[in-house]
């Protein structure tokens, strides 16, 4: 996971509207069920988690499997409670975390 | 290349043709061996309770012309109160070497039950959407996809 994954909030949000946030993060998504040439299975290495909190509290969680195509796109609604901020966390299958924060724009 | 490699089958076929016909030939064998998996899948979710038909909706092609990237939105009408939500969305796959392909874990927060992203498909087949609902209830529907070019799906 090199690149940063990018991230698609509303302008602008009021108190109690629903709004959709975008994201997308690079990753090959390998299945765990190709070959190589010689035959080798080329071993599993997807994200297998994406947890979105606000102000601490989980909105909307995904359990990811291979069904899942590379670059994974998600996309997700939220009711918005007032002034916060997100954090996003994608989880691969080595362990490694990818967390970006961003504050939603709400008045 | 390393001659410990070079086996029977690759050089029947010639390393090239093998690069591109072993991975085909692997997802395809999987994908025959278990065509109930799905159906264990879905028991494993709901254990003994019938799930209702219908009420899960998708946004996905009729026809995928590529199974590596499908794009989908699945959703459940539903309230989305803290007493009356949609606590999951499992997507299944019927025709995949694996049959999960994501759960989509909701809360009242959330205030719709719609998550969209982009699936892989090996074959044609269907696709279910089994919804867990607040009240211990289960949703499911089931779309067909016809699919022209193959991911290599898990």
């Amino acid at each position: 996971m090199s690149s940063r994954p990018r991230i698609r909030l509303p302008d602008r949000a009021k108190i109690g509207d629903v709004v959709e946030i975008k994201t997308l993060i690079s990753h090959v998504m390998e299945t765990g069920q190709r070959r190589d040439a010689s035959g080798k299975v080329i071993p599993r290495s997807i994200i297998n988690a994406f947890i979105a909190k606000y102000d601490g509290a989980e909105v909307f969680r995904v359990d990811v499997q291979p069904g899942i195509s590379a670059n994974p796109y998600i996309a997700f609604y939220m009711r918005v409670p007032g002034p916060g901020e997100f954090e996003f966390t994608w989880v691969d299958d080595n362990g490694v975390k990818v967390v970006e924060k961003q504050k939603l724009n709400v008045g | 290349m390393n001659p410990q490699a070079f086996d029977r089958r690759t050089f029947l076929l010639g390393s090239g043709a093998a690069a591109l016909l072993v991975p085909l030939l692997g997802t395809d064998a999987l994908a025959q061996s278990s065509p109930q998996a799905w159906e264990e899948t879905v028991k494993k979710i709901v254990g003994e309770s019938k799930p209702i038909d219908g009420r899960v909706t998708f946004e996905l092609p009729e026809i995928a012309e590529n199974g590596n990237t499908v794009p989908f939105t699945v959703s459940v009408d539903s309230p989305m109160t803290a007493q009356e939500y949609v606590k999951a969305i499992h997507l299944i796959s019927t025709g995949n070497p694996q049959p999960g392909i994501a759960t989509f874990h909701f809360t009242p927060l959330s205030g719709r039950a719609s998550a969209s992203s982009r699936l892989r498909l090996a074959r044609t087949q269907d696709v279910v959407g089994l919804a867990e609902l607040s009240d211990g209830k289960f949703l499911m529907t089931r779309r067909s996809v016809k699919v022209t070019i193959g991911g290599c799906g898990g």
